[in-house]
């Protein structure tokens, strides 16, 4: 495979190299996972700012999925040839971190090429889950997304549910009056099952996933989402998809079409679901806020992303660096990051673009997209909801699924499913520690 | 005066297995032992730090009950997959070597599925059997059977021994079909002619002949399940639900490229090729002295 990589990224550097005459042009190479309508917008990002200096050609290069791309780069690096600037999602973030050497830290960055940088500038929630526990921007947030429950209003109205539900329990009710008005195999659902009933679920309760700020203080953390209210709401999930009140969509997001086809009229997933929302969905839909359990002090607290960042890689020129301290200013224009916002459903990442698009009267037209900024910044973050950090988080994911697919289907309780969980999961932590001495 | 046919350069001989050596060595010696190097190590994804840890990689796997599943499952999986393959493949074989009018395009037919690359041939399934996006599934829905492989293990097991049988059966399928026609017409029809009906014709002279064609597709199924199939795993359940349909090789590729856990990785791919390597000895020893040249 990391041959295969190699070859691959030795031929498109061949290609380069005879693709662009010798101008005085520093390039700097991009890799990235946005497919078809992101893509363009990232190969429209990067003509931009070329057009719009003269020293430096950013080349951005789409290099698959989330975990394709971040092996790439990985891969490229071990052979000492990483891209300046790689795209990876959240869960590779203490990867990443953990890599000093590897890594160039924004702030670092910004500072070393004497570019206008506040951090303060940047939506807390967002910047909070790529910085350090002392404010330090490690990464620069590109496309952050969060959870959010989408709605069908018309098939809400016609099982006679006359407001959108805001709590769990809400949410049961309204669940089983759909199923009672034909929608047999789904009351409500979710997509990205760790995310929904374990990362969301945490932060929006103010409830701990780990120790140490959920591993953002020091990856020396241990698990703690074996809490009661995790237990209690995994129980009640459990109950209910019995009869299929509740129904599991699987680990990933490819049963979003539960949704847009009508089957499932409540449905958790990602705020980057609009677009195709938009797109598929035959009927008048909307999103709302993730629900809470009300008896949960301090619920609903704020939620968390998810999405991807831009980390700069190390070892590379200063003249380099500079280039790559210019194009993250240039994404960071107000009026770039809400035109960006708007079209892609991402969230601004600035406040000043956030303020624009409200000033502008976006939302008005389009409530959908502001959704999860509510959530985001419905209440200052605190230890529990700033974010979260673990080594093996892409293996940990999976092994949080497991154990809640193995509870739904019957074969443990809430308790020992999460249980078993939090045990494997700190299991992992220890390897990761060790390895990221 | 002495004459000898051997050869007198003692160099030449040595020479001539060179290319043979220097390809074995690249392609498997070398990889292998990275490998079992590797299982020693335990090293970051980056290759920042890497530290040697002795057998603390085996032992760790061997301490985990998940790994012991992992090996349960790819029993099950395995056999039911090399058993369903070359037993259908056989199956369409035979039909095949029958005086078939439009044999040429049914054995084209047959062997194209062959050329579709694992990954793909999963997605080919999901369309098929996905719970909400599978075609299949619906008509399953309305019959009231209640088909759910992302929670149900044995639908999900079920749907990818479907998957990883059907990439295979049109390689079986091909070195059957050479092995039927290459089974003298005459045998056949002495026992025709000795009153023998087409079953026992079968399992009395054809199924015998076949037998060495039936050993070397065991062999290259059982490399074939325990090797290939985790790009059929990996697009159909990602090893799931529960951990149901994840064998000993998809957890090779889970743990190492997306969990990033070399160390841990390498070990299990070292004792899977010393599973390997061990089946297909025994494979030699005793089951190649049933089969007839």
């Amino acid at each position: 495979m990391a041959l295969r990589q190699f070859g691959a990224a030795a031929a498109v550097t061949v290609a380069l190299a005879f693709a662009t005459p010798a101008y005085a042009l520093t390039e700097i190479q991009w890799w990235h996972a946005m497919s078809g309508g992101n893509n363009d917008i990232v190969n429209k990002l990067a003509a931009e700012f070329n057009a719009s200096q003269s020293d430096y050609k950013v080349v951005p290069t789409f290099k698959g999925s989330y975990p394709d791309t971040m092996n790439a780069g990985i891969a490229a690096f071990r052979a000492g040839n990483a891209p300046h600037i790689m795209q990876v999602f959240e869960v590779g973030t203490a990867t990443m971190m953990s890599a000093t050497g590897a890594i160039k830290p924004v702030y670092q960055l910004m500072k070393d090429a004497g570019e206008p940088f506040d951090p303060k500038a940047y939506l807390p929630t967002i910047t909070g889950y790529y910085s350090t526990s002392k404010g330090d921007m490690l990464s620069f947030p590109f496309n952050s997304s969060s959870m959010v429950m989408w709605i069908n209003k018309d098939e809400l109205k016609k099982a006679g549910i006359a407001e959108i539900p805001k709590t769990w329990p809400e949410v049961f009710a309204a669940a089983k009056k759909l199923k009672a008005a034909g929608h047999e195999t789904c009351g409500f659902s979710n997509a990205w099952a760790s995310w929904a009933h374990i990362e969301q679920f945490s932060a929006w309760h103010n409830v701990p996933i780990g120790t140490k700020a959920n591993g953002l203080d020091g990856f020396d953390t241990v698990l703690t989402f074996n809490s009661p209210l995790h237990v209690k709401h995994l129980q009640n999930l459990i109950d209910l998809q019995k009869d299929k009140t509740y129904d599991y969509s699987g680990r990933e997001n490819k049963s979003e079409a539960r949704f847009g086809s009508g089957e499932c009229a409540i449905f958790l997933t990602s705020s980057g679901y609009y677009a195709t929302a938009k797109s598929t969905a035959k009927f008048d839909f909307t999103s709302a806020p993730m629900p809470y359990y009300p008896d949960a002090a301090g619920a609903p607290q704020n939620s968390i992303i998810g999405g991807a960042s831009l980390w700069v890689m190390g070892g590379k020129k200063p003249d380099e660096y500079k280039g790559v301290a210019k194009f993250f200013t240039f994404l960071s224009d107000t009026n770039r990051q809400a035109k960006l916002h708007q079209e892609s459903g991402y969230l601004p990442i600035t406040k000043a673009a956030y303020e624009k698009t409200k000033a502008d009267g976006f939302y008005e037209k389009n409530p959908v997209p502001e959704t999860p900024l509510k959530e985001l910044t419905n209440k200052e973050p605190t230890e529990n909801s700033r974010g979260l950090r673990f080594g093996n988080m892409v293996q940990m994911r999976d092994v949080w699924a497991e154990q809640i697919e193995a509870a739904l289907a019957g074969q443990k309780t809430a308790q020992q499913a999460l249980d078993e969980a939090v045990a494997k999961g700190n299991a992992m932590l220890r390897t990761f520690e060790k390895t990221a001495k | 005066m002495e004459k000898s046919v051997v050869f007198n350069n003692r160099l030449l001989p040595y020479l001539l297995l060179v290319p043979q050596l220097i390809i074995t060595f690249v392609f498997f010696y070398w990889p292998a032992s990275q490998a079992v190097w590797q299982s020693f190590l335990r090293e970051d994804a980056f290759g920042l730090h890497s530290e040697f840890v002795g057998l603390e990689n085996y032992q760790s796997l061997f301490a985990d009950p998940s790994y012991y599943k992992s090996m349960l499952t790819t029993v099950i999986f395995s056999s039911l997959v090399a058993a369903l393959s070359l037993s259908i493949a056989l199956l369409f074989a035979t039909q095949a070597d029958k005086n078939l009018k439009a044999a040429g395009g049914y054995k084209t037919l047959m062997i194209w599925p062959y050329a579709v690359a694992p990954a793909v041939a999963g997605v080919l399934w999901i369309f098929m059997f996905h719970p909400t996006l599978g075609t299949l599934a619906r008509p399953l829905r309305w019959m009231n059977f209640d088909w759910n492989p992302l929670l149900n293990g044995n639908h999900a097991m079920a749907l990818v021994v479907m998957a990883a049988v059907w990439k295979q059966i049109s390689y079986n399928f091909l070195f059957f079909l050479a092995g039927l026609q290459s089974i003298p017409k005459s045998v056949l029809e002495a026992g025709a002619i000795d009153g023998a009906g087409p079953m026992r014709r079968f399992w009395t002279i054809t199924f015998p002949l076949l037998s060495p064609t039936t050993f070397f597709l065991l062999v290259v199924n059982v490399v074939y399940v325990f090797f290939d199939t985790f790009g059929i795993i990996d697009a159909v359940t990602g090893g799931g639900p529960a951990g149901a349909t994840t064998t000993m090789v998809y957890k090779v590729f889970a743990d190492g490229r997306l969990g990033g856990d070399l160390g841990g990785s390498a070990a299990q791919s070292v004792i899977l090729m010393v599973i390997v390597i061990a089946l297909t000895a025994i494979q030699f020893k005793y089951v190649e002295r049933k089969v007839q040249y």
